[in-house]
């Protein structure tokens, strides 16, 4: 169903680019074009949920399980540094609730991001996990992606951003 | 049947719905969760069990009982299974409120969610015209129909539900447990409703149409 949703979405995005390919020749103006780049990352259905504003800054929530992507800025698709990244899952320690289980962490230069935490598991019936950009610098995001297995050691999930 | 046969049907009957029980709970994953959702998580698996057991008390399979017996039993499982989803969807919400709404609203990720609340709506269904039928005048033929619909509909969503779901129960038992809960359903459903009916129109039944409902409602 997700990837359906999904799969509309990217259809929609390139029906647009196409759109905005075809339109060019005719004279469209150039803030049109720019318009015409890397497509911003869209808020997943769910990703807010549980979400606590401001989760402290963290070196890790724990050990055994990472969590990593790149941000990237919409458009000409340049890293984006010193951006905050908020992460939340449930994991050994406990539900997407659980204090402990939420932490924050900032791009490198070259725009990725990593966190360390506890191993996460199955949560209302998938294991995922959940990120939120929302500094606004930038428009709001919030992501949740599912691990393939609840297996996984790993979680990754990339950002495109939008201006606000 | 033979005094074997009937021990032999009860424990396998007892064993099937048991055993996957009694597997998720040896599952990991419950070191990590509070109470609320323990409990919410097993009344789901519970349920899925009273799904087996369901449709036989229904049509009178199980050796050993007189038939009114089991039909008094059907109706208490069934106040069970709507006991179980009031409990399934109470312990969600208070683990996860907005997981919950989002799966009752129908806009969870999960592609399972909107199966789950079919089958909530299927029970819950159930239930109020089991309450409300002599007072809004719904004929026996008729609710039966209705009945079995509603069953169905909640069977086949339930085992939808289940089976998408990565929780605390094993792949193993939670698909057999699902494939017997689909059988008992079709099988009961296809001999009451189309088996012995045929049966009987042609005069050719050993017995009267044993539609247990009918003689107690």
């Amino acid at each position: 169903m997700n990837s359906a949703f999904h799969d509309r979405r990217s259809f929609l995005v390139a029906a647009s680019l196409t759109g905005v390919a075809l339109l060019c020749p005719l004279g469209l103006s150039a803030p049109a074009l720019a318009q015409g780049g890397l497509a911003p990352t869209r808020t997943m259905r769910g990703g807010s949920n549980n979400y606590r504003p401001n989760a402290p800054l963290v070196e890790s929530l724990g050990s055994g399980f990472l969590v990593h992507g790149i941000v990237r800025r919409a458009g000409d698709g340049a890293p984006l540094g010193n951006v905050r990244i908020q992460i939340w899952a449930a994991t050994t320690l406990g539900g997407e609730r659980e204090p402990r289980n939420h932490g924050s962490v900032l791009t490198q230069a070259d725009g990725s991001f990593q966190l360390e935490m506890m191993q996460i598991v199955p949560n209302f019936g998938q294991p995922h996990a959940h990120l939120a950009y929302d500094d606004g610098a930038y428009q709001t995001v919030f992501l949740r992606p599912v691990m393939p297995s609840p297996r996984d050691v790993s979680v990754g999930a990339d950002f495109v951003l939008a201006q606000a | 049947m033979s005094r074997i046969g009937k021990v032999v049907t009860w424990a396998v009957l007892a064993a099937a719905m048991i055993v996957p029980i009694a597997i998720a709970a040896t599952s990991p994953y419950l070191a990590y969760r509070g109470p609320a959702y323990l409990v919410g998580g097993f009344a789901g698996i519970i349920c899925l069990s009273l799904l087996l057991i369901q449709p036989l008390l229904a049509a009178g399979y199980l050796p050993g009982a007189p038939p009114t017996t089991e039909r008094r039993w059907h109706h208490r499982v069934g106040w069970a299974i709507i006991t179980c989803v009031v409990l399934h969807v109470g312990g969600l919400y208070l683990t996860s409120p907005p997981d919950t709404l989002d799966a009752l609203l129908l806009v969870a990720p999960t592609p399972f969610s909107v199966y789950g609340v079919l089958a909530m709506w299927g029970v819950l269904l159930t239930g109020v015209l089991v309450a409300l039928r002599r007072r809004i005048g719904l004929h026996y033929s008729s609710w039966r129909i209705v009945h079995n619909a509603l069953a169905l509909v909640v069977v086949v969503a339930t085992v939808i539900h289940a089976i998408q779901i990565e929780g605390a129960m094993g792949m193993l038992s939670k698909s057999l447990l699902c494939i017997a809960v689909l059988g008992a359903t079709m099988a009961t459903l296809f001999d009451l409703r189309i088996i012995r009916p045929l049966l009987f129109r042609r005069g050719r039944s050993s017995q009267p149409v044993r539609d247990l409902a009918s003689s107690e409602d």
